[in-house]
């Protein structure tokens, strides 16, 4: 999933306290999951924002709602008929739902009330990591299943490099070394042999140094 | 292994003498002498200097240019260069740079983390890694061909070189990793600074077994401690470095005026059994800012003086 960040409410002060009538809109998928931008963090936004518009002595309105998903125009479309009534939005989605919601109402400004960090898992809970960052060509079936893009420092596709110590990266010692990882799991397997061939040179066109994205799948496509 | 470049440094390892490397650290500004200096100091001592690239990410006046400074005082430059700050395009166009200036040694590296530099908030690149730099010189001058395909013309004849850390973990494939490099195209080997001997020369036995030796030529890399807490310093904080009590021990236990001395003594006794081991095919000095001392660390090594042309 796509795991993001709560804004310091500081920072959603500085880009809201002008407005009078502001939505704040969650979303029920991975921010729901990671806990940054679900139904309850809509709640604790709004009664923030609340107590500081009271503080100030400002009136302002400030109603909540949670969308199933603010990357699909059909949830988007739930608040069409209300969104009218304010003069900002605060979207908790991740990057990909601000912009969408954005993009469908256009005329009406919409700030992120997350930081969206990465696609990763719940370790546990309130441990989230990365796991893929959308390369476009997956490796994983050469490297034991464990990325080295988003998993090595320096995205090594030959690694590890010198810094590996005591299966921790140089940057970090909080931080797995992806490639002692990958050696483990390749034994693991019985294929350490794999180990000595050498990875070519990546194709990188398909990740972001190709420009903007898009899947097209004409045998779904309506 | 025969002779493919006009590199010196290639011809002295072909002929069976020990090589003997050192290397020298850009300056932080433009003024030259800070590197034509510490080069005068050591020239006669060494059949070759690398010019560190942007090491440990703190931003220097470049390889490229300290290196053709070298070439120009008649001095035999390898070029380091890195993966992190420079794209295949940029990687090939600094090659053919430093070939138009015949400079005939590379040192093919990732590089240290932009997290430990001057700038902890910069991108880095690593559009290829250190082991596919080892092969794109190969093919730009083995092919005469850009790495996209096209021709090059007057193609760059450079020896190729990389890094080896035989204390990095894991352990276990520290020599298949020099397999790969060696399969890669590397031809020399520069390895990090040996404090553990013992391990180092399980390394090397564990290359030997498998006929590695006789593939790439192996410089053992050393570097003098100036002080304990030097001695500690590389020990704690330098990822990859093995550093055994002992020798802490040993730096500790004589008084701080006399520690440059031990330093420099534990270097040279570390040269003298490593000229025993076999394959070990000359040595890399590493005197981080301490240049003046690699001409008595060459000399009590007895490898002084070096082969003339």
């Amino acid at each position: 999933m796509i795991i993001a960040e709560k804004k310091p409410i500081e920072e959603v002060i500085e880009m809201v306290k002008d407005f009078r009538k502001i939505l704040i809109v969650g979303c029920n998928e991975c921010v729901t999951v990671c806990e940054a931008g679900g139904k309850r963090e809509v709640a604790v936004l709004a009664s923030s924002l609340r107590m500081y518009f009271m503080n100030q002595g400002k009136d302002t309105q400030i109603d909540e709602v949670t969308l199933e998903r603010q990357c699909d125009r059909e949830y988007l479309e739930e608040i069409r008929n209300r969104i009218e009534q304010y003069d900002v939005v605060i979207s908790l989605a991740c990057g990909v739902g601000v912009q969408f919601l954005a993009e469908t109402y256009s005329r009406f400004p919409v700030y992120p009330g997350v930081n969206t960090c990465f696609m990763g898992v719940t370790e546990e809970r309130g441990v989230w990591s990365e796991r893929c960052q959308g390369c476009g060509q997956c490796i994983l079936g050469s490297t034991g299943g464990i990325c080295p893009i988003s998993r090595c420092a320096k995205r090594l596709l030959n690694g590890p490099c010198g810094g590996s110590t005591k299966g921790k990266c140089e940057i970090s010692k909080d931080l797995d070394c992806a490639w002692q990882l990958i050696i483990d799991r390749l034994k693991e397997l019985d294929r350490l042999d794999e180990y000595e061939q050498i990875a070519p040179i990546k194709d990188w066109s398909t990740e972001r140094a190709g420009g903007p994205r898009r899947v097209v799948r004409e045998d779904v496509r309506q | 292994m025969s002779v493919k470049t006009p590199s010196r440094l290639e011809k002295i390892l072909d002929s069976g003498q020990l090589a003997v490397t050192s290397e020298c650290g850009p300056p932080r500004g433009s003024d030259p002498e800070a590197i034509t200096k510490k080069a005068k100091m050591i020239r006669n001592y060494v059949d070759a200097i690398n010019i560190t690239d942007n090491q440990t990410s703190v931003t220097r006046l470049c390889s490229l240019a300290a290196c053709i400074h070298l070439k120009l005082m008649g001095i035999e430059p390898t070029l380091q260069m890195v993966v992190r700050d420079r794209n295949r395009i940029a990687l090939q166009s600094d090659i053919l740079g430093a070939a138009s200036f015949d400079i005939h040694n590379i040192l093919c590296l990732s590089g240290d983390h932009q997290k430990f530099g001057d700038c902890p908030q910069g991108q880095n690149v690593f559009d290829i890694d250190s082991m596919q730099l080892i092969q794109t010189v190969r093919h730009m001058r083995d092919e005469g061909k850009f790495l996209g395909g096209d021709d090059i013309q007057r193609p760059p004849q450079m020896f190729v070189g990389a890094a080896a850390n035989p204390f990095a973990d894991p352990f276990e494939i520290r020599v298949p990793r020099l397999a790969k490099k060696v399969a890669a195209g590397a031809e020399f080997i520069q390895t990090q600074c040996i404090y553990n001997l013992d391990k180092f020369e399980l390394w090397m036995k564990q290359a030997r077994d498998r006929g590695l030796h006789e593939k790439i030529y192996i410089l053992a890399g050393v570097t003098p401690f100036k002080s304990v807490g030097m001695a500690k310093y590389m020990k704690n904080r330098v990822p990859g470095m093995d550093v055994p009590d002992d020798v802490v021990k040993r730096m500790a236990g004589v008084p701080k005026e006399k520690q440059p001395e031990e330093g420099i003594a534990i270097c040279v006794e570390t040269i003298q059994r490593l000229k025993e081991c076999e394959g070990v095919r000359g040595f890399h000095i590493m005197a981080i800012e301490w240049e003046e001392k690699v001409p008595e660390i060459v000399e009590r090594s007895g490898l002084y003086p070096r082969p003339r042309d």
